[in-house]
């Protein structure tokens, strides 16, 4: 956890250190190809899970309300904050 | 809305994949220097921003909201959950919660806390679905994206993406709630980063 933060803020040294450098403004591209990676090797972990996978009828539908009930309050927070604090203050 | 479909695409074509052979080698290991690997190029990406001083000194203590309103939400909406779900209590449900999308680590923290209480069984039952909601919840953030920016505002994708608001997500939050939104969706995702292991042992021990 930690080690994600601070690797984050290396890149930023990296990047602000060699801003100057032009490929590295393609660094979204480069992004969303990791990103890609990232969730097909999540895939990999989930499908060769035959724990998950046997018994996905019986997980699968639990999971999805608490993933449905927990972002909709999110949702509804942010949305309370939102109009609460940031939609006075103009463009924020 | 193309770029989240392709990765939703990489992941169901990854579920088959991983299915369809029998893996011996530790894919944990794998998307964790994939993981670093990204972490390494958003911070790349923030810090030769030409903007970079101005998204600093755009950061405001309100922010903070942001953080504390992903976290309110989603633990009360998660506890209401409990009513559904009657095999779990209340706060198995909010420890699942508690995981803010980061699957990866709620899932092994919630079966490693739970154990002692419940059994193996039934610890690795509630980790299972902490990865389910928790990936569920980061593909509902990705692909809802627009649809959530419209109804809930500017600050609700990265609410509704929660540890993620700082990497997989940044773009579309980028793209969907505009450029000035990456200092909050940064901060929001560091602090909300650091509260998954603190909130999911906390519930864990109740």
């Amino acid at each position: 956890m930690f080690t994600i933060i601070s690797i984050m803020f290396t890149g930023i040294g990296i990047g602000y250190l060699l801003r100057d450098l032009r490929f590295l403004q393609k660094v979204e591209k480069s992004i969303s190809l990791t990103i890609f990676l990232l969730l097909f090797v999540l895939g990999l972990s989930i499908g060769s899970n035959s724990l998950i996978i046997n018994n996905i009828g019986k997980f699968g539908w639990q999971a999805i309300v608490l993933a449905t009930l927990s972002i909709l309050g999110s949702l509804l927070a942010s949305f309370l904050v939102f109009h609460l604090f940031f939609k006075k203050g103009g463009n924020e | 809305m193309k770029g989240s479909l392709i990765v939703v695409a990489f992941f169901c074509v990854g579920c088959l994949i991983g299915a369809a052979n029998e893996f011996r080698f530790s894919t944990h290991n794998v998307s964790m220097y994939v993981l670093y690997a990204l972490m390494l190029q958003v911070g790349i990406g923030i810090g030769c921003n030409r903007q970079l001083k101005e998204l600093i000194k755009s950061l405001r203590f309100k922010m903070l909201l942001v953080p504390v309103a992903t976290i309110t939400g989603t633990l009360l909406f998660s506890a209401f959950a409990s009513l559904l779900l009657t095999q779990w209590s209340v706060f198995d449900c909010m420890a699942v919660g508690s995981g803010f999308a980061y699957y990866s680590l709620s899932s092994i923290l919630i079966t490693q806390f739970k154990e002692p209480s419940m059994g193996l069984q039934l610890a690795t039952e509630l980790g299972t679905i902490a990865l389910l909601a928790n990936i569920f919840r980061e593909m509902m953030a990705l692909l809802g994206a627009p649809l959530i920016r419209k109804y809930f505002g500017r600050l609700a994708p990265i609410s509704a993406a929660g540890v993620n608001s700082m990497d997989v997500l940044l773009p579309s939050i980028t793209r969907y709630s505009g450029k000035d939104m990456i200092p909050i969706a940064i901060f929001h995702g560091i602090l909300i980063d650091m509260s998954v292991p603190v909130f999911v042992s906390f519930f864990c021990n109740l």
